[in-house]
């Protein structure tokens, strides 16, 4: 088998186990509460038969890894999450996936918005500030970005809400958005939120850039290159590009990740009705299916970005396209 | 000479490069100082100039600054440098780009990091000649084949086609010089190339740089440290030390009689000798010892090895040998999947955590890089005092009397205790090793290179102080290296290794001189020479005897 | 071997540890100063808040979401509380909190990582593969879920977030041990035939603080952020302790009034973390003497 393909596939297996393992520690989070979950959330007072009823309803009184079987396999065959536990008390069972699916468009819609702004910005300012290094420019980019990274997310949110949409109502201070809204103007509805998060990420992620190129332009190949009387140009384009794709897709892949996260506290300042803001609502009422079901979304997007910023590297790498 | 080309195109040549008053600045600790302080250089046309020094001489910077370049962190702050009459000081970025690579060519020290590992070596040889228009890129890969069998590459037809990482590291050196040849510049920087490579691999390439430079009567400016190399290369040669100018003259009239006590002294070790003297008592026997890492890759292949007691035994080979791997399964870092080890007629436990305490004070080890093997954060005073108190059970007072003793046996004073290693210069941090394994009162000292990455008279203090202690203390050395010269200065016997396996072992005189089995015949004639004609020599016997 | 350098390098030796000190200080850049003082001056309000405070931290002294006054500065919040007071009572609860956690985080995984490190036997094998896959869940995302199951407790809080980012911590600490580990003195002392606790104690720790505490900065920061985020969405430090996080989300309302009350504590949180920043960032770049 080619080296290529053996090293892509080995690669996969690991994040599938990774995602298997995520999946075990997701789950097995519950079993640890000492007394068990129903005793919690009944209270102390709950006689051993309301317990058992309780476990009983859920499902909790068979076996754990039979339990998880069940779990995973419904989520991977049919995408379904189970039932919240919000509709317990109730007739009407409301699965989690239809509180997730929509909220996941909306969510996915804001974290496309800030990265389509965000990603080109972010690797255009830090080549720029790379290939000037030292200058006004670098050194200015280097204090605004620290302070952008250092700061909350709710802080940077609150700021642009406070000039951009109180003090001068050019965009929507609360970003109300349903299945019905139109496209234009669910994206106007987003654009604070998105901009919230493109400040956020592209001063990580300019950062992260121009560490690379710097690293990457220190490379005795490239002196070598300018010692041919190669313009700047195409030392960039011939010597420097073939090999920053494997660096560019780990900025761009831990960028994104950390975008996924930030989603949470922003959601939650506007009022956007994605996955962050269910998750939030659902540790706060202990909606265990939702909280599961939003984590395991999460954490699989996380991984699911790693593996393929892994991947743009094996196939990128000369020395196992040519092995010896 | 041999080469009258050579001779006549050193008198008849116009100048070439004109470096007047050159002051280089380097940026650290957060101001600038000088590296180069006021150099003048004139390479004439055809000429080979050798620039030689130590670490920190400025000699690869003054080298680059001929081509009007500064590395990032470097400037060029006065002075007046021209090529061909093209002041390069003044010149503007896009003026220089045309002379870089067509008429002004640079060979790297590292060819494995200089090539972009992202290309075939076909596509980066020809970049230079198709990107200036000098040639189309069909002729310009026909151009290249031929040199690559100028140059003795294997299959130059095919060798273009591979990737970097594909080819040797002396190979990709005879590329490099191949890429730099390409648009038959009128002058070639190269920066300390052999540097690098092994001494067998280090002939091959310089045979082939400076028969390719002699063809095309490309002048050229040679860096390196070693003098025996650049007089093979060289027609003058320049010493710096200091970013200054310490001697300049011929190649041959400056080894037959260097006027200054500085260039005299880069080839000090080379002047040391020692009368071997043989011994029956036998300290250590390694017996056909077998040795793998890991991942079952065998490194040492029935090795066998006797050192007798208060002797010098010198290890030599090339990378690759095995001589730092029977270090470590002497030590027990490594213990042997084959063999024994005999320590004064016992077997020795393989293993590190086996050994008592008594045995492990009795070897000691000295490391190549002080820097590494002192550690930062202790002072001079806790790295000797150590082994005193944790072998010997010295404290306060007897403790404190013995370091004293112990710093006046390296030749340091007292004074120095109290320092860290960071305050140490390179040589004094060699010395504080030899002082903790002193400290241990051992019977054996594995010495692991340990001259090697230090200059020239510093080796050769080092050296004559390793031998007055054996006289004073009659300790036994192993002494591990891959440096000829030094073997002559210190050994009474020679272990001569290859591939994990032992060649030949033997007392110095018989080790050095004929009949040698083949390997050490080759091993010991690609030494270079301090004589000009060492390589045309050594090449003309090679070819007659195949 | 007297050279100029030589020379330097002897009276440098002579001058001291306070003498070293403040001629480090003198060479720090306006950053650096900037952020030492604003640390300095958190730090005060910290350890003196119920001096500095003109009230007390659950004290209800007027109405509620009175504007700034003479004697409210910054107004009262939600319950007639005066905001001034409890932003200085915020920087004891959450700086100590934060650094609670911290400290715990680093002492799991410091130790893990410099034992994994030292050892590297099966131990190290089983930690670094229940760090990788502990590390493939985001901070955040975790720490809700399990304040999901543990419930919202400020010990809950600590010791989630402490154990999460010991990961970090973990990961760290033994990758600057492993570099510290196949030093040639690290192998001298083995070969000597010092124990593991000298080895540790003496040839590592010793080498591998100065990137710890530049961590260390960077760690509290990371905590105090994910705490700060976790108060303010709810789920973090619980009323009535005065916290920024929640002092935020409490007054967040106001904003759309026009007015600026909720982005006092929020600023009080940026400006901390900024301070710290620049501070390790200047650190970082003495102790690595990096120059790009």
């Amino acid at each position: 088998m080619h080296p290529v393909l053996r090293t892509v596939l080995q690669r996969l297996g690991l994040g599938v186990l990774t995602l298997l393992v995520v999946a075990v520690v997701i789950f097995s989070t519950l079993s640890f509460l000492p007394g068990g979950y129903a005793q919690n959330i009944l209270g102390q007072g709950a006689t051993p038969e309301t317990v058992a009823n309780f476990n009983h309803e859920l499902g909790l009184d068979r076996p754990a890894p039979v339990r998880f079987a069940e779990w995973l396999g419904n989520i991977v065959l049919h995408a379904d999450f189970g039932n919240s536990y919000a509709g317990l008390k109730g007739d009407i069972k409301r699965p989690v996936s239809s509180l997730i699916g929509p909220r996941f468009y909306n969510t996915f819609f804001l974290a496309a918005m800030a990265a389509v702004i965000a990603v080109p910005l972010a690797l255009i300012l830090g080549l720029l500030a790379a290939l000037y290094r030292n200058s006004w420019f670098d050194r200015a980019v280097n204090a605004i970005t620290l302070t952008t990274i250092a700061s909350p997310e709710f802080f940077v949110a609150y700021v642009l809400m406070y000039f951009l949409a109180i003090k001068n109502r050019w965009f929507y201070s609360l970003s109300t958005v349903d299945v019905n809204t139109p496209f234009w103007e669910h994206v106007s509805k987003a654009a604070l939120p998105a901009l919230t998060m493109t400040l956020v990420i592209v001063a990580h992620m300019m950062r992260m850039t121009r560490a690379s190129v710097i690293s990457l332009l220190s490379s005795p190949y490239i002196e070598m290159a300018q010692l041919k009387g190669l313009s700047p140009g195409q030392v960039i384009l011939r010597h420097a590009l073939p090999n920053a794709w494997a660096p560019i897709a780990t900025v761009i892949a831990f960028n994104l990740a950390y975008l996924v996260v930030g989603v949470v506290v922003v959601e939650v300042v506007f009022a956007y009705p994605g996955i962050g803001q269910l998750m939030v609502d659902s540790v706060s009422s202990r909606d265990m299916p939702v909280v599961q079901a939003c984590a395991l979304i999460f954490a699989a997007t996380y991984i699911l970005l790693n593996l393929i910023a892994d991947i743009v590297a094996i196939v990128t790498n000369p020395r196992l396209l040519h092995p010896k | 000479m041999a080469d009258n080309s050579r001779e006549s195109s050193r008198v008849k040549g116009a100048a070439l490069v004109e470096m007047r008053n050159v002051v280089i600045d380097g940026y650290s600790g957060e101001t600038w100082h000088p590296i180069v302080k006021g150099i003048d250089l004139t390479l004439k046309r055809g000429e080979v100039l050798g620039l030689i020094g130590e670490s920190g001489a400025g000699k690869s910077t003054l080298g680059l600054a001929s081509m009007g370049y500064a590395r990032p962190g470097c400037r060029i702050t006065s002075g007046s440098i021209t090529f061909d009459g093209i002041d390069l000081t003044k010149a503007s970025k896009a003026e220089k780009r045309a002379l870089w690579g067509s008429r002004i060519a640079y060979v790297a020290q590292s060819a494995a990091a200089a090539f972009n590992p992202a290309h075939r070596l076909m596509d980066q040889t020809v970049e230079t000649a198709v990107t200036h228009a000098v040639m189309e890129r069909g002729k310009a890969e026909a151009d290249a084949k031929d040199l690559f069998g100028r140059l003795q590459l294997p299959n130059p037809g095919s060798i273009g086609h591979r990737f970097p990482h594909q080819v040797s590291g002396g190979q990709l050196q005879r590329a490099m010089t191949a890429m730099a040849m390409s648009c038959r510049p009128d002058l070639i920087i190269f920066d300390e190339p052999t540097t690098a490579l092994d001494v067998t691999t280090q002939v091959e390439v310089l045979a082939a740089m400076r028969n390719i430079v002699e063809q095309f009567n490309t002048a050229a400016i040679y860096i390196t440290h070693d003098l025996a190399v650049v007089a093979q290369m060289a027609h003058r040669i320049m010493v710096l030390r200091h970013g200054k100018l310490v001697e300049e003259s011929e190649t041959r009239q400056m080894l037959k009689s260097p006027k200054e006590e500085y260039t005299k002294s880069l080839w000090a070790v080379r002047a040391l000798a020692k009368d071997e003297s043989a011994n029956d008592d036998v300290a250590l026997e390694v017996r056909h010892v077998d040795a793998a890492y890991g991942n079952g890759f065998k490194v040492l292949d029935d090795v066998s090895i006797r050192v007798p007691r208060g002797r010098t035994v010198a290890v030599v080979g090339e990378s690759g040998s095995g001589k730092s791997t029977t270090a470590r399964v002497i030590t027990g870092l490594l213990p042997p999947t084959k063999g024994e080890i005999l320590f004064n007629g016992k077997a020795l436990p393989p293993r590190l955590q086996d050994r008592d305490r008594d045995t492990l004070r009795r070897i000691q080890m000295i490391y190549q890089s002080a820097d590494t093997a002192l550690n930062p954060r202790q002072k001079v005073r806790d790295i000797i005092g150590r082994p005193l108190e944790f072998y010997l059970g010295l404290t306060g007072e007897k403790k404190d009397k013995r370091i004293e003793e112990l710093l006046n046996a390296i030749e340091l004073n007292g004074s120095y205790a109290d320092r860290l290693p960071s305050e140490l210069s390179g040589g004094q941090k060699q010395r504080v090793s030899i002082a903790r394994a002193l400290a241990a009162e051992p019977e054996l000292i594995i010495c692991d290179e340990v001259t090697s990455a230090l200059d020239q008279i510093v080796q050769e203090e080092i050296l004559h102080l390793l031998m007055r202690l054996q006289k004073d203390t009659n300790v036994t050395y192993l002494f591990i290296t891959h440096d000829i010269a030094t073997v002559r200065a210190i050994a009474d016997e020679i272990v001569v290794m290859n591939k994990g396996k032992v060649v030949q072992q033997g007392l110095k005189s018989k080790v050095l001189n004929p009949p040698f089995p083949a390997y050490t015949e080759l091993l010991l004639s690609s030494v270079p020479q301090m004589d000009p004609d060492w390589l045309t020599g050594l090449l003309a016997k090679r070819k007659a005897a195949t | 071997m007297s050279s100029p350098t030589q020379d330097i390098r002897t009276m440098r030796a002579k001058r001291g540890f306070l003498g070293d000190s403040w001629a480090l200080l003198k060479t720090a850049p306006l950053s650096a100063w900037f952020g030492m003082i604003v640390i300095l001056i958190y730090g005060i309000c910290a350890i003196f808040a119920p001096l500095i405070a003109p009230f007390g931290e659950a004290e209800v002294v007027g109405k509620a979401y009175e504007q700034s006054t003479a004697l409210h500065w910054f107004g009262t919040d939600q319950i007639g509380r005066d905001v001034f007071t409890r932003v200085i009572f915020g920087a004891r609860n959450t700086i100590g909190i934060a650094l609670t956690t911290t400290l715990i985080s680093f002492a799991i995984g410091g130790t893990l990582g410099v034992y994994a490190a030292v050892t590297r036997g099966w131990i190290d094998q089983i930690v670094s593969r229940v760090v990788d896959a502990l590390m493939s869940i985001p901070v955040l995302i975790f720490a809700l879920m399990l304040l999901a199951v543990f419930g919202k407790y400020l010990i809950n809080l600590v010791l989630i977030i402490a154990v999460l980012d010991s990961t970090r911590v973990f990961r760290l600490a033994r990758n600057v041990s492993l570099s510290v580990a196949v030093m040639d003195y690290v192998e001298a002392a083995k070969l000597r035939g010092e124990g593991l606790i000298w080895v540790v104690f003496r040839e590592i720790l010793p080498n591998v603080l100065p990137p710890l505490v530049a961590e260390f900065g960077l760690r509290f920061c990371f905590v105090f952020l994910t705490i700060s985020a976790l108060s303010f969405l709810g789920v973090g430090i619980q009323p009535p302790t005065a916290d920024w996080g929640s002092m935020v989300a409490e007054s967040k309302t106001l904003i759309t009034y026009g007015r600026v009350q909720p982005l006092i504590p929020a600023g009080a949180i940026a400006l901390l973390t900024v301070a710290v920043n620049f501070v390790v960032d200047w650190f970082l770049h003495k102790t690595s003497g990096l120059k790009d």
